[in-house]
């Protein structure tokens, strides 16, 4: 699914990143940071409510190129800086992780497992 | 041969990551196969992760060579008790700050077994832990 549709399906802002051209086959929604490096498939979309700097290091360490942070979560200019760094794009979205899972599954975001 | 060393702050959270940060980049820059490129920052980020976790300080110290990627982490720090525990899912010592950051859900250390093909603890309670891990870089 294009980035740029999956960002107007959640109301979503984008605070970092050039959203341009990037597809994304699978999503996968997670707070623990541990269970997020467990997973062997790139290109997927991180859903999360965690936001701080250890998001963006798992994410630029596991290949993640797209984060959503959810109901409203703001990254730090720190995360903002770093995810611009390492090319990584920061979404926020007034959604919840249950509401945003929800949109994109229906609209056909594969999951990881 | 290359040779990177860094020195890393236990209990720095802002900090944690910024060694494996830059080992990926020299290995992106070393053209290795991105597949085995992962799987050696997530293991090395892991470690890193559980020096800020639980030690008062580390080093970790990085040697490529052609065929293979050795990692040594080595930390002053408690040292762990139970290292067969330590190695199964689930099982965990972190505190509620480490738990807050996404962190110390008891996978750390077996996911940097799958990731690396091998790994060696070392470790004395009250003294501190070495991990050193090596990944071959012949294709999968």
């Amino acid at each position: 699914m294009e980035l740029t549709k999956i960002i107007g399906l959640i109301n979503g802002r984008v605070v970092s990143g050039d959203i341009k051209g990037k597809y994304i086959e699978k999503g996968f929604c997670s707070d623990l940071m541990s269970d997020v490096l467990t997973i062997d498939t790139d290109t997927i979309l991180l859903i999360t409510g965690m936001a701080n700097m250890q998001t963006v290091r798992t994410a630029e360490m596991a290949d993640i190129h797209a984060i959503i942070l959810v109901r409203n979560k703001k990254a730090t200019p720190e995360m903002i800086a770093l995810a611009s760094e390492s090319g990584i794009v920061i979404v926020e979205t007034p959604f919840s992780a249950y509401k945003t899972c929800g949109v994109l599954y229906l609209e056909g975001l594969k999951p990881v497992y | 041969m290359v040779k990177l060393r860094y020195e890393i702050e236990g209990g720095n959270f802002d900090l944690a990551g910024g060694a494996s940060s830059q080992v990926k980049k020299v290995l992106k820059q070393l053209n290795i196969d991105p597949v085995l490129i992962k799987k050696i920052v997530v293991a090395m980020y892991e470690g890193e992760v559980n020096i800020v976790a639980h030690a008062y300080k580390g080093q970790i110290e990085v040697q490529i060579f052609p065929d293979r990627v050795e990692m040594k982490l080595t930390d002053e720090g408690p040292g762990i008790p139970d290292v067969e525990a330590a190695m199964k899912e689930g099982f965990s010592t972190a505190s509620q700050r480490v738990r807050e950051m996404g962190f110390g859900a008891g996978m750390g250390l077996p996911n940097m077994k799958k990731n690396t093909d091998e790994l060696r603890i070392e470790t004395e309670v009250g003294k501190g832990t070495t991990l050193i891990m090596t990944k071959y870089l012949a294709y999968e």
